[in-house]
């Protein structure tokens, strides 16, 4: 390597540290803190008080929440952004979200019918058995 | 010849980045690689359950089992710990070791309690009859939720081993950059906590 190409990465090297990622603020765990609270309340109080009658809006409105929890959270405690660590980061993050992707959708798709070839059994035989 | 040399490889194209960014310390993009092929594991628990959690074979079902009361004071203990940690991390930044040690150490009660509550629950379960062996339901539970509680164990188990590392030697550079690797499994906890309350006790309460 020549001195010229060392004193150039030497510079961006130094350059790099400008960004350093993965320190919040106190506002910044504030809000995260505040907004998971109500995040975390709301679907607590939709199935415990039983507000809505719709089984299957309130499972939908629960598991939205909780999606938009978790981001909530990668954002304001687990500092994700775009440009920590070079991208890369976010690179694992999204690879890692298309394999849970594939492996939650596609496990749930295969098995939907996982009872439907079973032997049609009455309650009393289920209890009886071994 | 040492000049040709150089004149060839001058016009060779290059096929990489000569800016490429290079972390200065590659420690948290290992950890966060190591967090996500843990978040794999989680995902085919989650998968599992998923698909399992509905076969009660005649046994109880969630709504039988589930008390919410203790599913929701968990969570805010989960929480709580988070924001804690998060203080901790803060007073870090300010060179404050004793306050950091405070709060590690509020941070350490907060997920004993939530401990202690989910040891409570498995052991108000398998009392009744609804152990793991019960169903294919129970197992899946057991085993999604067991995964995480051993998890906040191990959790518990290095925030200890880093107070008492603190508490030696200080706020160090070693001792800062394995206080960000554990804020970072910490707060990814409590993001796998939110998939199983919301997932497990509150889709399943519904039915």
């Amino acid at each position: 390597m020549s001195p010229n190409h060392e004193s150039a990465a030497d510079t961006h090297h130094a350059h790099s540290h400008g960004h350093d990622a993965g320190h919040g603020s106190f506002k910044g765990y504030m809000t995260g803190f505040i907004l998971s609270v109500i995040l975390t309340a709301i679907p607590f109080w939709l199935v415990m008080a039983g507000v809505l009658d719709s089984k299957l809006l309130t499972a939908v409105i629960v598991m939205g929440i909780g999606v938009v929890q978790i981001v909530v959270h990668m954002v304001y405690f687990l500092h994700m952004n775009p440009r920590s660590e070079g991208g890369w980061t976010m690179m694992a993050l999204i690879f890692t979200l298309i394999i849970v992707g594939i492996a939650l959708a596609g496990s749930l798709w295969v098995m939907h019918h996982l009872n439907q070839n079973m032997m049609p059994m009455t309650h009393e035989m289920m209890k009886n058995m071994p | 010849m040492s000049a040709t040399q150089v004149q060839q490889t001058d016009e060779k194209p290059q096929f990489y980045l000569t800016e490429d960014h290079h972390p200065e310390n590659s420690t948290m993009l290992g950890f966060w690689l190591y967090l996500m092929s843990d978040c794999l594991i989680f995902a085919v628990l989650f998968a599992t359950h998923g698909v399992l959690g509905r076969n009660y074979a005649a046994g109880p079902s969630p709504a039988d089992l589930f008390d919410l009361n203790i599913v929701a004071i968990n969570t805010a203990m989960l929480l709580l710990s988070s924001i804690t940690y998060g203080f901790a991390m803060l007073q870090m930044e300010r060179n404050a070791k004793m306050e950091t040690l405070v709060w590690l150490g509020i941070t350490g009660v907060f997920g004993a309690i939530f401990l202690a509550l989910e040891l409570y629950e498995f052991y108000h379960l398998i009392h009744e009859g609804a152990g793991p062996t019960r169903s294919a339901f129970l197992s899946s539970f057991f085993t999604l939720v067991g995964t995480h509680g051993l998890h906040v164990t191990f959790g518990i188990i290095w925030l200890i081993t880093l107070m008492v590392q603190v508490g030696r030697h200080g706020l160090i550079p070693e001792n800062r950059r394995r206080l960000m690797c554990l804020s970072m499994f910490w707060h990814f906890l409590d993001v796998i906590w939110i998939g199983v309350f919301s997932f497990v006790y509150l889709l399943g309460v519904i039915g």
